[in-house]
């Protein structure tokens, strides 16, 4: 008999950080789809933020890990596109620490992946609207690159996918 | 069931996407300035990535695991479109050709993510999103560069010039894709290439370009069946190098 449930499974699963982002839990991430309990074995259903995340293998072996210090005997992860990963799955928690953090929240996906606008951040520093889209492309794939001209900074904008 | 068909067709999507991922990433440290660096970078991740969720699908049909395929083939058994192999040449080419090679890839996701074989969907619902951010660089500096200087419209109309006879081998006939198209896995070469040329047009119409009469111009084929140019052999054995010398490295 277990003596955890997947409520607890879950407030173990936000130790794990997102490699690139450690101030981001898993579960504010979205990442997690599922999780499953069956006799003494966990199955957790995650799904990457981009197919090419390369930080995918280390969140994966980090999960294992975490939860095996908390006495789960047999880890199962299973990595699908079932649910597809949208940043609409970042939670509120996370839009904050992602803003603590000092990378812009990303404003609605459908925003872009319908009507193809990108130029959209609020500064993570002044809150400032007068800003430019730099480069859709930056130091990390869920990350583009923004100018504010408020506070004459530039700054960087998780990516609304 | 016979699977052959539906192999044919991820084959060929994931040799396009590591072939052109390789292309993409040797403008790493090279590009232009340095956002346009990190763009290509950026993209070369993805590609990478993306061809590796194709041919994991294709493990999952009996194939051999992604390594050993993409790592352990020669040439005659890539079925990369001969367009992604070509050298990076200029940034006018390497832009040009990431322009026709991600208006048609971002349309083939969004034919695929209605598949009836539904893990391809799955996967695809998932990738034509971040084929927007792509085809967004891409349309972003075609228009810009389309309409600016002397030098660059020129550099830009020899490009597109260039390399249509080898966006259309895109497109390449199979014998076996009606199969695919009665069983609604995927739409058919035909439907895209009509969807593409359309969408091309749309872009450059916005230029100062002006696009080669695509039906005066003889496709360049032959990629599909394993028939390539000189230069795909050598980014190969630079791209397994690592793999060669030992097969268990890891890092």
């Amino acid at each position: 008999m277990n003596s955890y449930t997947t409520d607890d499974i879950y407030s173990w699963l936000e130790e794990v950080k997102d490699p690139e982002i450690p101030v981001l839990s898993l579960v504010d991430l979205g990442v997690i789809s599922e999780v499953s309990i069956k006799g003494g074995a966990v199955t957790i259903e995650m799904t990457p933020t981009f197919v090419g995340c390369p930080a995918l293998e280390v969140m994966k072996s980090e999960i294992a890990t975490v939860l095996r210090n908390h006495g789960v005997e047999v880890v199962h992860i299973d990595v699908t596109f079932r649910k597809p990963w949208s940043s609409d799955r970042i939670s509120e928690k996370g839009r904050a620490s992602l803003k603590a953090f000092g990378l812009a929240p990303p404003p609605p996906s459908q925003l872009f992946t319908d009507l193809g606008v990108l130029e959209t951040a609020v500064c993570p520093r002044c809150n400032g609207t007068n800003t430019e889209l730099k480069s859709p492309f930056g130091p990390t794939l869920c990350r583009a690159i923004f100018y504010c001209h408020h506070c004459k900074e530039a700054f960087e904008q998780f990516k609304p996918i | 069931m016979d699977n052959r068909p539906l192999k044919e067709l991820l084959y060929k999507i994931a040799d396009d996407q590591l072939i052109l991922g390789h292309r993409n990433s040797e403008w790493t440290g090279m590009g232009p300035l340095l956002e346009e660096d990190i763009a290509f970078s950026s993209m070369a991740q993805d590609k990478v990535g993306q061809s590796l969720a194709m041919y994991t699908l294709l493990q999952s049909l009996g194939e051999r695991e992604p390594d050993l395929v993409a790592f352990t083939r020669n040439a005659n058994q890539f079925h990369n479109c001969v367009l992604v192999e070509l050298p990076n040449s200029e940034y006018d080419f390497s832009l040009v050709r990431h322009f026709f090679f991600d208006t048609a890839e971002a349309i083939r996701f969004e034919l695929l993510s209605d598949s009836s074989f539904e893990p391809l969907a799955q996967v695809a619902r998932k990738i034509r999103g971040e084929l927007r951010y792509h085809t967004l660089h891409a349309n972003t500096w075609m228009k810009q560069l389309g309409s600016a200087t002397q030098e660059s419209m020129s550099r830009l109309q020899a490009s597109l010039n260039l390399a249509m006879p080898f966006a259309l081998g895109i497109f390449e006939d199979s014998p076996l894709e009606e199969e695919l198209i009665a069983s609604a896995v995927f739409a058919g070469e035909q439907e895209l290439k009509n969807r593409w040329i359309k969408k091309v047009e749309e872009i450059i119409g916005q230029t100062n370009l002006s696009l080669p009469d695509v039906k005066a111009i003889e496709p360049i084929l032959g990629g599909r069946i394993g028939k390539h140019t000189e230069h795909l052999q050598p980014l190969l054995d630079e791209m397994s190098e690592v793999f060669r010398i030992d097969p268990a490295a890891d890092w």
